[in-house]
C-alpha cells in the first residue's frame, strides 16, 4: 500500500504534524486480549452492587422495569445498531421507517401531535423545551415548577446560562400565578415525588398569559392518567428509558419531545416523515431539515446532530411488544404496589406519606429519624431507596430546619424547596412482595430501635 | 400506495432488495397481546386524573413483532453489513465484546450511593485518566452525551471562563472556518454568542491572515477541527491557536477526527485549550442508527474550575465518590450529629482548600457550569469505549491511526486516476474529492453516491464541507482489508466509466436498493409526521 501511496513509510504522511508534537508517548500501557479484557471488565463490575441484588426501589425518571427479552434482541441487531443516522434513505428504510413508528406510537400515548425523533434524555428535552418557548415568544423569562425532577431543573439551569435566561423556581401550587412575562411554564406530572397535579387550570393560566405550557411526564403513567395533549400542554418533554431502555447507571437513555402541530417548525432534533419514491411505493426520510444545524448552521432551532436513535428504536419494540394492555398493567402494578406499601409504612407510629394529594407509583415517606438518615440506614441494610434531600442543594445553614416530622414545615430558600427530609419509595412491576416486606420489616426495626434517630 | 415485493436486476454486488415492510398499524389485530407483564391488580387512581383519551396503540403477538423489526433491519444498510465510508463520522467496526461490557453495567440507577457503584466510579476515573492522556489535556467531563453537547458546554465554559475576567459583556463572538460542522456555530448561536465565519486559504488551512483580521478584544474563542474537515492537517495550528491567544480568547478542538490522531499528535500539545471526543466515532461505541454517542470533554488544567459538576474524586485508600455528594452527606452529617462518623473521618483527611471550593457558590458548585448530564453521562457508551481503549493500549492505538491514514492515502492514490481531489495535500484519515468535472458531465455528487449503492457499498458523506463544490468526502477508517478498500475504488472507477457511456442511468441509481430516490421536498412541504391511528 505504500508503494501504491508512493512513499516508503507513514511517516513520510505526517509531515504536516509539527515534528515535536509527532508521535507522543501516551503512558496508558499495552493492550489486552478480549478474553483479559472481559475478565477485567467483570472484577470491575463486581464492585457495584446491582439494582436487583436486594430490595429496590430509587427510581424517578430513571426506572428499573421489566425488559422483554425480544427488546435487545431486535433493537440491538447489528443493521440497526451499526448503523448510522440514515443520510441515504434508500438504504436506511428500516430505521427511519422504525423511527416513524416510535414518533407515531409516542404520540399516541401522549396525545400530542408531532414527536421528534429523540432528544438526548428527559433533561436536555426539557432544557430544549424551554429553549422552544423562548423562541416562539420572544420572552426570557422561563419558570419551573420545584417539583420537577431536581436533575431535569439542574440541566435547565447551566443550559439557561447560555442564552442568558432567567428560570424562575417556584412550588407547583404558585405555577399559575407566576405567568406573567414568562416563555413558559414548566410542570411535571405526576411530580418528583408522584403526586398527580390538576394541569389544566396552570395551561389555562399559561395561555391567557401568552405563555407556553410545557409538561414534564413519563410514558407509563400516560397509560393510565390523561396525557399531556388533553391537558393542554403544547410541548410535553421527559425520560423514555423506563420503555426498554437499560438503567446503565444514567445513560445512554432517551429524550421524549412532542408539541402541538403548529409549533412543528420551531422544534429541535430529527424528525423522520412519509413520502414516495420516484416509482410511487411509499418510503421514509428525513424531513423539515432546514430547521436543523447542517443546514441551517447558527439558524438552526438546535445544535443536536447524533441523538438517540437506537433508543427510540428500542422503546418503539418495547411499545409494540407490551401493547396498550401490557403498557397498563405495568403500570397499574406500579400504581398498586405504591399504594399498599404506602399505607403499612404509613401506619407505623410517627410515619405518614408527604405528598399533598394522591400519588402516582412513588411516595415520598415522612419518618420521625429523617429521609437521609432513614436512607442510610437502609442501604446499610441492602435496601436502597433516595432521600430527598438529594433533590435540593441546601445552604449548609438551613439544613437542621424542623427535624421533627410533625412539626416540619415546607420553606423555599432561593426557590427550592429546602428542609424536605424525606425519602422517596418507587414501585413499579419489578416490586415484588418480598421487596416490600423487606422494606416494612427494615423501617420498623429501625423504629423499635431507635437506631436511625441518633437517640 | 403499494408495497411490492421486488427483485430488481443489480449492476455489482447487490444481488436484489429485501421486501419492504407494513406498519405495525397495518399488520395490528385487536385483541392480539403477548404475555410479557400480567397483572390483575387495580390502581385507584382519582377520575378526573383517569385517561379518557382512547390508547389507540397496535396489538400485535410477539412473532408478528420479530419479524417486523427483523424485516425492518434488513433494509438497512451497516458496518456489520459492509464498508460505510461516510466522511467525518468514522464509521469502524464495533466490537462486540465492547457490547457485553456494558451489559455488565446495565442494571445499576444513577441515584445509587457512591458506595454501591465503586466500579462504576473507578472505570470512570480511569478513563478519564485515559482520554486525558490521549488528548494531552489535563482534566475531562464525561457529561456530555453528544459532540454538539459537548460543544456546548464548552461554550458555556468559555462564557463562565471570561466572566470570571470580568470579560463576559465584551466578549460576545465566536469565529469559526468556513469548514467547519454546522454544529459548531449552531452550538455557539445556543449559547448566545455571535458567530464569524473565516475563510480557508488555498492549502484548505484556515486563512491565517482573515482570523488575525476577524480577532479582537470582543472575541471569546475560535473553535477548529484538526485535522479539518477537508481531511487535512492545520499546517499552521500552532499559530492559530497563539494568535487566538494572543487576542484574549480560547481555542475549541472538535474533536470529530480525532482517528486520525491517536498517539500521533495531541490537541494539547498543540495550542488548543479544550477538546471534545466523540467516542461513537474515534472509539468505536455503535452509531445506533443515528445515536446514542458521547461526547466526552477534555481541558486545560485553567479551564477544570468550570467543567460540569459532580466531579469523581480518588481517596489515597482506592475509593471513589463525588465531591458533591459528599458535601451533601457532611450537611446531613452536621444536622444529625450522631450519624455518619465514617464519613467525618475521610472528611478530615481531604485538603482544605479543596473543602472551601467545594463549598463556594449557592449551590456548592464554585465555578461550575452545573450540570449537563447527571454524574457520568451515556455511561453504557463510555464502558464500550473504555473496553476498546483497554483492548487496545498504547500501541494499538497508534497503529489504528496509522493504518486509517494509510487507508485513506491509499485510496486517494486509486482514484486519482479519474477524480479530482479538492485540496491536492497529503490527508490524513479522510479526504475529499470534487465531483463538478462529473457535474459538467451530467452527474452530480448525488447521482455517484446512488450509484455507489448499487454497487453494493454505503455512499460517502456528499455536500459536506461547503466549501467544496459537489463534496464527496470519503473515509474508509482503519477497519476495511485492502481488497475491500481495493473493491469500494473498483466501484467509483466502473461508475466514472458509466459515467463516460451512460450518464443518465447514473441518475437513475439505486435501482437495487429497497426504494427509488425519495421525494424529499414533497416530505418538508406537505409533512406526514405520524401513522393515522384507525379510530
Amino acid at each position: 500500500m505504500l508503494a501504491a501511496i508512493g512513499v516508503a513509510s507513514v511517516d513520510e504522511l505526517l509531515a504536516a504534524v509539527p515534528a515535536d508534537a509527532r508521535r507522543p508517548a501516551l503512558g496508558i500501557g499495552p493492550g489486552m486480549s478480549e478474553l483479559e479484557v472481559q475478565a477485567h471488565l467483570e472484577r470491575l463490575a463486581a464492585l457495584n452492587t446491582k439494582a436487583g441484588d436486594g430490595p429496590f426501589f430509587i427510581g424517578g425518571s430513571i426506572q428499573r422495569r421489566y425488559i422483554p427479552a425480544a427488546v435487545p434482541a431486535l433493537a440491538l441487531r447489528g443493521e440497526f445498531l451499526t448503523a448510522y443516522t440514515p443520510y441515504q434513505p434508500e438504504v436506511s428504510q428500516g430505521t427511519l421507517q422504525a423511527v416513524f413508528e416510535y414518533q407515531s406510537l409516542v404520540a399516541e400515548l401522549l396525545g400530542m401531535d408531532v414527536v421528534n425523533s429523540s432528544m438526548y434524555d428527559g433533561g436536555s428535552a426539557v432544557a430544549e423545551a424551554a429553549f422552544m418557548a423562548v423562541r416562539l415568544t420572544g420572552r426570557k423569562k422561563v419558570v419551573v415548577a420545584t417539583e420537577v425532577d431536581f436533575t431535569y431543573r439542574r440541566t435547565l439551569r447551566t443550559y439557561a446560562r447560555g442564552p442568558e435566561l432567567e428560570v424562575v423556581e417556584v412550588p407547583t401550587a404558585r405555577l399559575a400565578a407566576s405567568a406573567r412575562d414568562a416563555a413558559c411554564l414548566i410542570v411535571q406530572h405526576p411530580d418528583a415525588f408522584g403526586t398527580l397535579v390538576e394541569v389544566p387550570p396552570i395551561a389555562d393560566a399559561a395561555h391567557a398569559a401568552g405563555a407556553l405550557l410545557v409538561q414534564v411526564t413519563e410514558p407509563h403513567a400516560c397509560a393510565l392518567l390523561e396525557p399531556p395533549g388533553p391537558l393542554g400542554a403544547d410541548i410535553a418533554a421527559g425520560e423514555g428509558q423506563p420503555l426498554g431502555i437499560p438503567m446503565s447507571y444514567g445513560g445512554p437513555h432517551l429524550g421524549i419531545f412532542a408539541c402541538r402541530e403548529a409549533l412543528v417548525r420551531q422544534m429541535p432534533g430529527r424528525i423522520a416523515g412519509q413520502t414516495l419514491d420516484a416509482g410511487g411505493t411509499r418510503g421514509f426520510v428525513n424531513t423539515l431539515q432546514t430547521r436543523e444545524q447542517h443546514i441551517r448552521r447558527e439558524k438552526a432551532t438546535s445544535n443536536i446532530c447524533t441523538n438517540e436513535a437506537l433508543a427510540a428504536i428500542t422503546a418503539a419494540v418495547y411499545l409494540a411488544l407490551l401493547g396498550p394492555e401490557g403498557l397498563r398493567a405495568c403500570a397499574r402494578a406500579g400504581v398498586a404496589r405504591a399504594q399498599a406499601l404506602a399505607a403499612r409504612l404509613a401506619a407505623l407510629p410517627g410515619f405518614a406519606v408527604a405528598n399533598d394529594g394522591p400519588f402516582f407509583d412513588r411516595f415520598a415517606l415522612r419518618s420521625p429519624m429523617g429521609g437521609w438518615a432513614l436512607r442510610n440506614a437502609l442501604l446499610e441494610r441492602g435496601i436502597q431507596v433516595e432521600a430527598t434531600a438529594s433533590h435540593y442543594y441546601v445552604p449548609a445553614k438551613q439544613g437542621g430546619a424542623g427535624r421533627s416530622g410533625a412539626e416540619r414545615t415546607t420553606t423555599y430558600v432561593d426557590g427550592r424547596r429546602a428542609g424536605s427530609d424525606d425519602v422517596i419509595v418507587q414501585c413499579t412491576e419489578m416490586t415484588t412482595e418480598d421487596d416490600a416486606d423487606a422494606l416494612v420489616d427494615a423501617i420498623a426495626d429501625l423504629a423499635r430501635s431507635g437506631e436511625a434517630v441518633g437517640a | 400506495m403499494n408495497l411490492r415485493r421486488r427483485v430488481m436486476p443489480a449492476s455489482g454486488a447487490a444481488t436484489g432488495a429485501p421486501a419492504l415492510e407494513p406498519l405495525l398499524v397495518e399488520l395490528a389485530r385487536p385483541g392480539r397481546a403477548g404475555r410479557h407483564v400480567r397483572s390483575s391488580e387495580a390502581a385507584e387512581i382519582p377520575d378526573a386524573f383517569k385517561r379518557r383519551a382512547p390508547l389507540r396503540l397496535p396489538e400485535l403477538t410477539e412473532p408478528q413483532v420479530v419479524r417486523h423489526y427483523t424485516h425492518l433491519s434488513q433494509l438497512n444498510y451497516a458496518v456489520d453489513t459492509g464498508m460505510y465510508p461516510l466522511g467525518s463520522c468514522t464509521m469502524k467496526y464495533n466490537p462486540k465484546v465492547n457490547d457485553r461490557a456494558a451489559g455488565l453495567f446495565a442494571d445499576l440507577h444513577p441515584r445509587q450511593s457512591y458506595r454501591t457503584t465503586q466500579g462504576v466510579l473507578a472505570l470512570a476515573y480511569e478513563l478519564e485518566q485515559i482520554l486525558a492522556s490521549v488528548t494531552g489535556m489535563d482534566f475531562v467531563s464525561l457529561q456530555p452525551q453528544a459532540g454538539a453537547q459537548s460543544e456546548f458546554t464548552a461554550m458555556l465554559i468559555f462564557k463562565a471562563y471570561h466572566a470570571k475576567r470580568g470579560e463576559a459583556a465584551q466578549r460576545r463572538r465566536i469565529i469559526v472556518p468556513d469548514s467547519a460542522h454546522g454544529t459548531n456555530p449552531a452550538s455557539a448561536a445556543m449559547c448566545g454568542y455571535q458567530v464569524t465565519t473565516v475563510r480557508s486559504d488555498a492549502r484548505g488551512n484556515v486563512d491565517l491572515d482573515a482570523l488575525r483580521a476577524a480577532l479582537g478584544p470582543d472575541v471569546a474563542g475560535f473553535m477548529l477541527t484538526n485535522p479539518n474537515t477537508l481531511g487535512l492537517f492545520e499546517e499552521r495550528v500552532r499559530e492559530v491557536c497563539e494568535a487566538v491567544h494572543t487576542a484574549g480568547g480560547l481555542v475549541y478542538g472538535d474533536g470529530a477526527n480525532m482517528n486520525a490522531l491517536l498517539g500521533i499528535a495531541r490537541p494539547g500539545d498543540l495550542g488548543f485549550d479544550c477538546v471534545h471526543i466523540n467516542v461513537h466515532k474515534t472509539f468505536s461505541t455503535p452509531h445506533g442508527a443515528g445515536g446514542p454517542g458521547a461526547g466526552p470533554l477534555c481541558v486545560k488544567a485553567h479551564l477544570r474550575p468550570f467543567l460540569p459538576k459532580p466531579w469523581i474524586v480518588r481517596e489515597p485508600d482506592g475509593t471513589y465518590h463525588y465531591d458533591t455528594a459528599r458535601r451533601e452527606e457532611r450537611e446531613r452529617a452536621a444536622a444529625s450529629p450522631a450519624r455518619a462518623t465514617s464519613t467525618s473521618g475521610v472528611e478530615a483527611a481531604r485538603p482544605k482548600a479543596e473543602r472551601e471550593e467545594e463549598d463556594r457558590g449557592p449551590e456548592g458548585l464554585g465555578d461550575s457550569i452545573g450540570t449537563i448530564k447527571p454524574r457520568l453521562g451515556n455511561f453504557g457508551v463510555l464502558v464500550r469505549a473504555y473496553t476498546y481503549m483497554r483492548t487496545l493500549g498504547e500501541e494499538g492505538m497508534r497503529e489504528t491511526s496509522e493504518d486509517a491514514i494509510l487507508a485513506a492515502n491509499y485510496l486517494l492514490a486509486r482514484l486519482r486516476r479519474r477524480y479530482r481531489v479538492a485540496y491536492d495535500r497529503v490527508p490524513m484519515h479522510e479526504f475529499v474529492l470534487t465531483a463538478a468535472p462529473q457535474k459538467k458531465k451530467g452527474a452530480s455528487a448525488l447521482d455517484l453516491a446512488k450509484a455507489l449503492i448499487d454497487e453494493g457499498f454505503h455512499p460517502p458523506s456528499v455536500y459536506f464541507p461547503l466549501i467544496v463544490p459537489e463534496a464527496m468526502m470519503i473515509e474508509p477508517t482503519e477497519t476495511e482489508p485492502r481488497e475491500t478498500l481495493d473493491a469500494f475504488a473498483d466501484a467509483l472507477l466502473r461508475i466514472a466509466d458509466r459515467l463516460d457511456d451512460d450518464a443518465a442511468s447514473l441518475r437513475e441509481a439505486p435501482r437495487s436498493a429497497p426504494l427509488r430516490r425519495l421525494d424529499e421536498v414533497t416530505a418538508a412541504r406537505r409533512p406526514v409526521l405520524r401513522w393515522k391511528s384507525p379510530s
